[in-house]
């Protein structure tokens, strides 16, 4: 193409974007003759070099415009109807430009409609011109006349400089009012300058192609590469006269580096550009009155990642105006003001860039979200009443999920925020959503800076070299025989003991499917996290952090999940950067199943949904499986055999400094008397007792299905667990065998008549792990499985101390059942205790709200015990 | 590229010996020929893919030509060369044992490979040249690095 043309297509398309977002300001202040002569600048500049160039049709249309444009400035005040038109003219024109740059030339048509439509709209408006009152111009539209924008080409500043002279009698009061007026003219005063200051930076850049900068990044890199290989010679030569300039060539790479990485940086309201202009017509089309505001536009993100975010931004700013705010009147009738206010703000924290938008619309609504959830078989009901507001929020992020009852032109044509959520992932970002029903909504995504650049830390792992990204990673764990962190196996799969829980391990070379051997034992611990999903990469040495440019792989290799990319390191060598979701897929079932307790608890509804066990496969005095829940262990411990104590016929073994008790399951397990022996430690506050085990098979994430129940004490039943029989453990028969003593001294000394205990759970298992515990504490326990039965109970006229029920059950709920506990006068009183895997601030209010006196989480033992001693004392007192 | 219906009859091709056949590949498709050094293995990829490396800043694939056509594997302490292709806007260099000198063949003489030919070296090879004393394999390097790989990943 012609460099002049491609010159022209590239400006004007410029000033368009600049007349768009200017004559959408001017509508709303059409007393600001600067924002106007701006305008009428930039369209007379288009119509000059249209007619130099030899374009007639883009020509007339910016004759038309300016003509009309020419009537604002001669007074007429704008009319909605008239910048529609302007704006239209602006469209076309922009059209014409494309096919200009595509084919070179005007496309043929004619814009005979539009140029008679503008000057009906002249006619028009210069009918109405006598009624309109004399312009009344505000101050200080003088001043900044001549330190307007600066002419790019100076075709017109000739012209400009003639209109400006014809102008300035046309309000004369300007200096007269200024001093009265002090005080409002000083804002705009400072405003001005501040535009001012943006003209200047502006005419002090020049257009650079983006070939030239990654062609500059790439010989930057080389340079660095080459710099890096000096450095590496001079080292070897102790006296070498290089030194010193090679240092000053170091640092100066260094500073050539930095800045032309800046090169890429643009400011994210490039991104921002068309969304006034988007309002504005959304505005109109809709009937509603938009503010829209942003702030922090000239907050900087790299180029690639600027255009990847540009749609999802645009399709939810859409999405407000459409179906967040409300219209004009059920505003007014909400009494809200008539105006809703759309508002992008974006800031840098850290790596990242925060981009928000918030609108004050009606917000989200939770109901239809939830019924079009079940609608659509994303959750069951059970699972939806588990979960918070913001979970249930979240589900607008689902695939083909659009709550929009209705679909406009505006948005609603079946790609929702599933995309947006998409395109946001895709460049490592995340994206949130807080919605207050009847307050508005407030959209929070956070993205890198910039997708070449990443922080990541260099290990080795079978030789060679990786790179994990820095923002994966939680922190590193040196593991070592003996140390506070060890490794342990368990059958083929590694864990490690951190802070009382296990986290699931993995050696990097075995992820990439190396069989290197080395020590299991030892090494160091990239704790990583994906998600919901935490786990160690196990690797053979840590070497340091560092910035590292992000290639892509190679399409040969771009299969292969382990991978995101590949980088060149100071040295020269290529490395490979880890993708850390892709370890986590290879990590595959065994790293969701090692999800301690606690983050299941908060996470995610797939991961409450399962309603799965991790379980403790192990063999223990015969060959069939015996398995227990991990979560009820706390440690897992392998001891030398020769420290196992025998003391007053029990089997003990000293253990962080007290005596722990070892239980078999039955005869037929022996202690060992020399080698190792495992351990499965139970703890209760400080005091624990272990179960001796033969052999430690396995970690499963099983449904837990008890089939057969069983006769023999210590064994609730046998559920088919991967295919095998599987006799479950019943910890609670074992642990008063360890603390019997001290079980009876607190029941004798404490307790004349035992407190009766209504338990109320669905899940079999559970009844059967309480029970012994709860017995053993010194209660009288009556068991049911459903709320109906207890409820039965109740009415029956059975008095109990206290209740402790589950709060997911079929039918009827835990809250339920307190609810109708509470409304029956005879039992009115009873404490009712809850025990629920979901413990978060909501579900507790909501639980005090249905009458819970106290909310346990499941697994927590101890709280449950100090609960019911708590709630059957107070019982007592009253 | 179809070599048959190009109007110049004389075509000039890199000529290479691999496991002791020598292959021919069009000139034109050659970018440069050089030493592979610090080659980094990428586990987990297909065994034609030797590794990548850093040459003058572009990462590199290698692709082992004698795992790609079958042959026997190079004693580890072979020398070894590297012919420098681009495709698709990447970079790729193909092990070869040694490169030798550049022929002007006829493309006449060009005779169609024989049906009995090994398939892996038919699926690269576009017919056989007859020099003085040995056979010319000319390849194609489209077909080279067609390994398939959509459908491993898939």
């Amino acid at each position: 193409m012609d460099d002049l043309l491609r010159e022209f297509v590239t400006e004007t398309n410029e000033s368009l974007d600049v007349v768009d977002v200017e004559l959408v300001r001017f509508e709303q202040d059409p007393n600001n003759a600067k924002i106007l002569d701006n305008i009428f600048r930039l369209v007379h500049t288009i119509k000059g070099t249209c007619g130099f160039l030899n374009l007639p049709r883009l020509e007339a249309l910016a004759h038309a415009a300016e003509t009309l444009m020419g009537k604002f400035r001669d007074g007429v005040s704008a009319t909605n109807e008239a910048v529609t038109l302007v704006l239209a003219t602006i469209d076309r024109i922009k059209k014409i430009l494309e096919s200009l740059e595509r084919e070179q030339r005007e496309p043929d048509g004619d814009d005979a409609d539009l140029i008679a439509d503008l000057e009906r709209m002249v006619s028009k408006l210069a009918s109405r011109k006598a009624p309109v009152e004399p312009p009344q111009y505000t101050v200080g539209t003088l001043t900044p006349q001549v330190l307007e924008r600066p002419l790019r080409l100076g075709e017109v500043s000739l012209d400009e400089l003639e209109r400006a002279f014809r102008e300035t009698p046309v309000d004369p009061p300007v200096v007269k009012p200024a001093p009265a007026k002090a005080p409002p003219a000083e804002p705009a005063a400072l405003k001005d300058i501040k535009d001012d200051d943006t003209a200047k930076s502006g005419a002090q850049s020049i257009r650079v192609t983006v070939d030239t900068l990654e062609h500059l990044m790439t010989m930057v890199s080389e340079l660095v590469l080459t710099r890096n290989q000096l450095l590496e010679i001079v080292r070897r030569h102790e006296d070498s006269e290089f030194k010193t300039p090679l240092q000053r060539l170091s640092n100066v790479t260094a500073e050539l580096q930095e800045g032309v990485m800046k090169t890429r940086m643009q400011p994210i309201g490039n991104a921002w550009q068309k969304f006034p202009r988007i309002v504005r017509d959304l505005s109109n089309e809709l009937g509603k009155q938009i503010d829209l505001e942003m702030l922090g536009a000239e907050t900087e993100l790299d180029r690639q990642v600027l255009d990847l975010i540009k749609d999802p931004l645009t399709h939810m700013v859409r999405n407000s105006a459409d179906h967040g705010l409300e219209t004009t009147e059920q505003r007014r009738t909400a009494g809200k003001p008539p105006n809703g206010r759309i508002r992008l703000s974006a800031y840098h924290e850290g790596g990242y860039i925060i981009i928000q938008m918030a609108d004050d619309g009606r917000g989200l609504d939770t109901g239809r979200i939830k019924a079009k959830a079940l609608a659509q078989g994303l959750v069951s009901e059970a699972d939806l009443a588990k979960m918070s507001e913001s979970q249930i929020q979240r589900f607008i992020f689902a695939p083909g999920f659009s709550t929009a009852a209705q679909i406009t032109s505006v948005s609603g044509r079946g790609v929702g925020m599933d995309v947006v959520r998409n395109n946001i992932d895709q460049i490592g970002g995340t994206i949130d959503v807080k919605s207050v029903a009847g307050v508005g909504l407030n959209f929070t995504i956070k993205i890198p800076l910039t997708l070449a650049i990443v922080a990541a830390l260099i290990v080795e792992a079978g030789g060679e070299r990786f790179a994990i990204p820095q923002l994966s990673v939680i922190e590193l764990v040196r593991a070592r025989h003996g140390s506070e962190h060890r490794i342990e196996r368990i059958k083929d799969t590694t864990v490690l003991r951190l802070r009382d829980k296990l986290l699931p391990l993995a050696r990097l070379s075995d992820l990439l499917g190396g069989d290197a051997v080395g020590d299991v034992e030892s090494g160091f611990i990239v704790v990583t996290q994906v998600g919901g999903q935490t786990f160690g990469i196990v690797v053979d040495k840590v070497f340091h952090t560092e910035e590292i440019v992000v290639k892509p792989m190679s399409s040969k290799l771009r299969h292969i999940a382990m991978f995101s990319g590949n980088t060149i390191l100071g040295d020269g060598s290529v490395i490979m950067i880890i993708d850390p979701n892709g370890a986590a897929q290879t990590l595959g079932k065994f790293a969701a199943s090692q999800l301690d307790a606690q983050s299941a608890v908060q996470t995610t509804p797939d991961v409450t949904a399962g309603q799965s066990t991790s379980l403790l496969l192990f063999r223990a005095g015969s060959t069939q499986l015996k398995a227990v829940p991990l979560s009820l262990i706390t440690r897992l411990e392998e001891i030398d055999a020769r420290k196992i104590e025998l003391s007053n016929g029990r089997h003990m073994v000293q253990y962080r400094g007290h005596l722990m008790p070892l239980i078999t399951l039955n005869e037929s397990v022996n202690v060992k008397g020399e080698g190792a022996q495992s351990l499965l430690v139970f703890s209760d506050g400080s005091r624990s007792m272990a179960l001796v085990v033969d052999e430690i098979v396995d970690i499963v994430e099983e449904h837990l299905d008890i089939q057969v129940a069983s006769g023999d004490a210590g064994i609730i039943g046998s559920a088919i667990i991967k295919g095998q029989a599987t006799e479950i453990i019943d910890i609670g028969h074992f642990l008063p065998q360890a603390f019997a003593d001290w079980f009876r001294r607190k029941d004798q000394t404490q307790r004349p008549k035992a407190r009766s205990v209504l338990l109320i759970d669905d899940s079999p298992f559970f009844r059967d792990m309480l029970t012994p515990v709860l017995q053993a504490a010194g209660y009288a326990v009556t068991v049911t499985g459903s709320a109906h039965e207890a409820l039965a109970l109740l009415s029956e006229g059975r008095v109990f101390d206290v209740a402790v029920t589950d709060t997911e059950m079929p039918d009827m709920d835990g809250f339920e059942f307190a609810t109708a506990v509470r409304a029956d006068a005879r039992t009115a009183d009873l404490p009712i205790i809850a025990l629920s895997s979901v413990v978060s601030a909501e579900a507790i209010e909501r639980g005090r709200r249905a009458g819970f006196h106290d909310y346990v989480a499941k697994f927590d033992r101890q709280g449950l015990i100090a609960a019911l001693k708590e709630q059957t004392d107070v019982g007592r007192a009253a | 590229m179809n070599t048959e219906t190009s109007a110049s009859n004389l075509k000039e091709y890199v000529t290479a010996t691999i496991g002791g056949q020598l292959f021919g590949l069009p000139i034109q498709q050659v970018q440069d020929v050089f030493v592979p050094e610090r080659l980094t293995r990428v586990p987990l990829a297909p065994p034609e893919i030797a590794g990548v490396l850093n040459l003058r800043g572009r990462i590199v694939t290698l692709i082992d030509m004698r795992d790609r056509l079958g042959l026997q594997p190079r004693a580890g302490d072979a020398p070894v060369m590297a012919i420098g292709v681009e495709s698709g806007g990447e970079s790729y260099g193909l092990l070869i044992d040694s490169v030798g000198e550049v022929l002007k063949l006829d493309d006449a003489a060009r005779e169609p490979n024989p049906i009995n030919l090994d398939p892996r070296l038919a699926r690269v090879s576009t017919g056989i040249h007859r020099l003085d004393g040995q056979l010319l394999m000319l390849v194609e390097v489209d077909r080279i690095l067609d390994l398939g790989i959509k459908s491993m990943a898939a």
